[in-house]
């Protein structure tokens, strides 16, 4: 008996070329490359929302989960800030302008920008986790005026570690923001605080009445951020947290990404904090 | 009896005789007729043309870790309940080809490898199976993406259900409201008497079929005999799983000492997912050819048992045989119901026969949900 007809959809799992037009090397590792879509009317329809991913083919080698970095209202550019520590991300890391990657995408929940505008926003990463929060760190900056303070805490092992040096300087600038650095392993150049990401909440205002806060990084560094968060009266509903789990489809098919009841490819990578309080930290979840 | 039409929407009744005309039937409707055939001491999916093809003369014998045919000298025709395939496998293929990516100079072309179809009537399949399959619909098609290599499988799939006169050991279909007998998603359901099948369309399709094969009405008897055969199945089954509190308990559970007790047991082999009807998770994987030109990326079923499957960089969500266990086991039993409002959990018992130390899922969930 045949299950009831369902609308034809175009092939989840249908690729798209596209052209890597720059690539800037952030670190020894860590690469951003821009693509653009091949097919002109691809290239024309593609929209994304901040926090997005795209799953990134390297021919011949297989397909990888990437976030897009850049800024939504600029869709036919797409960056992606890649760390080659895999299979795929060690063949992508070996491309360069000129050559061709697959896409295919946008897919997953990203950081909800729109409904915190006019809201203070406080954004705290952890390690090298930090892209997918430098991609909302700029949406928010183009549009400056549309968001009350910033506070952006960032919190790295060694100095080393910094990525996007430049960027946390350029936005220490703008008016109405603070951003503060700490590293656990400091060197004798750092001038910042010393100690875990978690201290810098000491240092900071937080109005949990109209505090909006995301957080990405390490799943103990966003379990301990948020119980203070929370503890000093941000709602549980303001707070949103980016997990990572293996990914290989990217549609809720393959059943790697789960987190408990959740297909973090199609339900996150953001999620509500409140959704997920119960399952960060359980062992095996 | 004198063969005649009966109205289509009846069930009807045909002879044990003139079995081969309803194989004949099928196979004049252009389906490729499969059934449960003997292979390798259990039964698998198989080309189905003769009445002689199906495994008469043997029934099934299944206990934890145990599975065996012994002979029969019933004369039944589907006395065989199952073995280690679900039908999961007409419709969510074990490797099913996406794409095939080819290269020129510097770019490529990826063009998805959509399955020919071929029109295939499941003749045999128990009604934990139809289950397992409208799990599998939920997963593969009721989402925001829809998948085109299952629906093309599944819409060829002609089922002919079969109502269970026997339950084994293992089987728990009833406390599932599961089985044993069919109630939906079947084209043809057959009831199987002494000396001949009640037949009743469950679709379009069935009920076009009907008229063209040798049927008698139903007498009240028979119709009588069926429900009572089903009821006597249904009762003598032994084992069953509770969902009353379901999910929610079993999330509570998640440190209880019983996940190690099974993990001890446990050999993270995947036997489970294997045979399980409802399982879905796979895995992508590339293939290029040995000069670099063409690559095909296929998807190939995966468990959650491997070391792989709870791999990020850097960890393993979930390294130990105990972590796997309690994920298999809450995510078939709870968090599914959160997932596609139903359970992923169909009381087969394959995972109870199939497992090679004999882990039997309708223990381990009373055992979890007591407290420790």
């Amino acid at each position: 008996m045949k299950p009831e007809p369902v609308l034809p959809s175009p092939n989840p799992y249908g690729l798209h070329a596209a052209t890597i037009v720059e690539k800037v090397r952030e670190s020894d590792d860590i690469d951003t490359l821009r693509l653009q879509l091949v097919d002109p009317a691809v290239r024309k329809s593609f929209r994304f929302q901040a926090g997005q991913f795209n799953m990134l083919y390297a021919f011949g080698v297989g397909e990888v989960a990437i976030s897009i970095v850049s800024d939504p209202d600029e869709p036919q550019k797409l960056d992606h800030t890649i760390r080659a520590v895999g299979r795929v991300t060690k063949a992508i890391q070996r491309l360069g302008v000129g050559d061709r990657l697959g896409v295919r995408g946008p897919f997953g929940r990203g950081w909800p920008l729109e409904e915190a505008r006019g809201q203070d926003v406080v954004l705290v990463t952890g390690g090298l986790g930090c892209a997918p929060v430098v991609g909302a760190i700029e949406y928010i900056f183009r549009r400056r005026q549309s968001y009350g303070a910033v506070k952006i805490l960032h919190g790295v092992k060694s100095p080393q570690d910094l990525l996007f040096r430049e960027r946390f300087e350029a936005w220490r600038r703008h008016p109405d923001t603070e951003v503060l650095l700490t590293s656990d392993r400091p060197d004798k150049a750092w001038h910042d605080h010393v100690g875990v990401v978690t201290e810098l909440f000491e240092q900071v205002a937080i109005d949990p009445a109209r505090t909006v806060a995301l957080m990405c990084g390490p799943e103990i560094m966003m379990r301990i951020g948020a119980a203070v968060l929370v503890q000093r009266g941000l709602p549980a509903t303001a707070l949103h947290v980016s997990i990572e789990r293996h990914m290989e489809c990217g549609i809720g098919l393959c059943g790697h990404c789960q987190m408990g009841p959740y297909f973090l490819c199609k339900d996150g990578p953001v999620m509500r904090y409140d959704r997920v309080a119960a399952l960060l930290g359980r062992a095996g979840v | 009896m004198t063969p005649i039409t009966s109205p289509s929407a009846s069930p009807g009744l045909l002879a044990k005789s003139s079995f081969q005309r309803f194989i004949d039937a099928l196979m004049a409707g252009g389906y490729r007729v499969m059934g449960q055939r003997l292979c390798d001491g259990a039964v698998k999916w198989d080309d189905v043309r003769l009445v002689s093809d199906l495994p008469i003369g043997w029934r099934d014998a299944q206990e934890p870790g145990r599975y065996r045919l012994e002979p029969t000298d019933s004369g039944r025709f589907f006395e065989v309940v199952n073995g280690p395939e679900s039908v999961k496998r007409f419709a969510f293929a074990p490797r099913e080809p996406l794409l095939v990516i080819e290269r020129s100079s510097k770019s490529f072309q990826a063009t998805p490898t959509l399955p020919k179809g071929e029109k295939t009537a499941l003749l045999g399949v128990r009604a934990c199976d139809l289950a397992g399959l409208a799990v599998q619909d939920r997963v593969f098609l009721r989402d925001a993406y829809p998948d085109p290599y299952y629906r093309t499988r599944r819409a060829d799939l002609f089922l002919v259900a079969v109502n269970c006169a026997r339950a084994l050991p293992t089987c728990f279909c009833a406390s599932l409201n599961t089985g044993p007998k069919a109630q939906a998603g079947f084209d043809l359901a057959l009831t199987e008497l002494d000396d001949a099948f009640l037949i009743e369309a469950g679709s379009q399709a069935g009920r076009e079929l009907m008229p063209r094969l040798p049927l008698a009405p139903a007498p009240e008897q028979f119709l009588a005999e069926a429900e009572a055969q089903a009821e006597a199945c249904a009762n003598s089954q032994t084992r069953r799983v509770e969902t009353a509190q379901l999910p929610q308990a079993l999330y509570d559970a998640h440190e209880h000492p019983r996940w190690d007790q099974v993990a001890a047991r446990c050999l993270a082999c995947g036997n489970c997912t294997m045979v399980c009807p409802t399982c879905f998770c796979h895995a992508v994987e590339d293939v290029p050819d040995l000069n670099g030109q063409r690559a095909e990326q296929a998807r190939v079923w995966d468990s959650c048992f491997t070391q792989e499957h709870g791999y990020i960089h850097g960890k393993n969500i979930r390294p130990a045989v105990k972590d796997r266990y309690r994920m298999w086991l809450t995510h078939k039993l709870a968090s599914w119901i959160d997932q596609f409002g139903t359970s992923g959990c169909v009381g087969c018992g394959r995972c109870i026969t199939w497992c090679p130390v004999g882990i039997d899922l309708t223990e381990e969930l009373p055992a979890l949900l007591k407290k420790a």
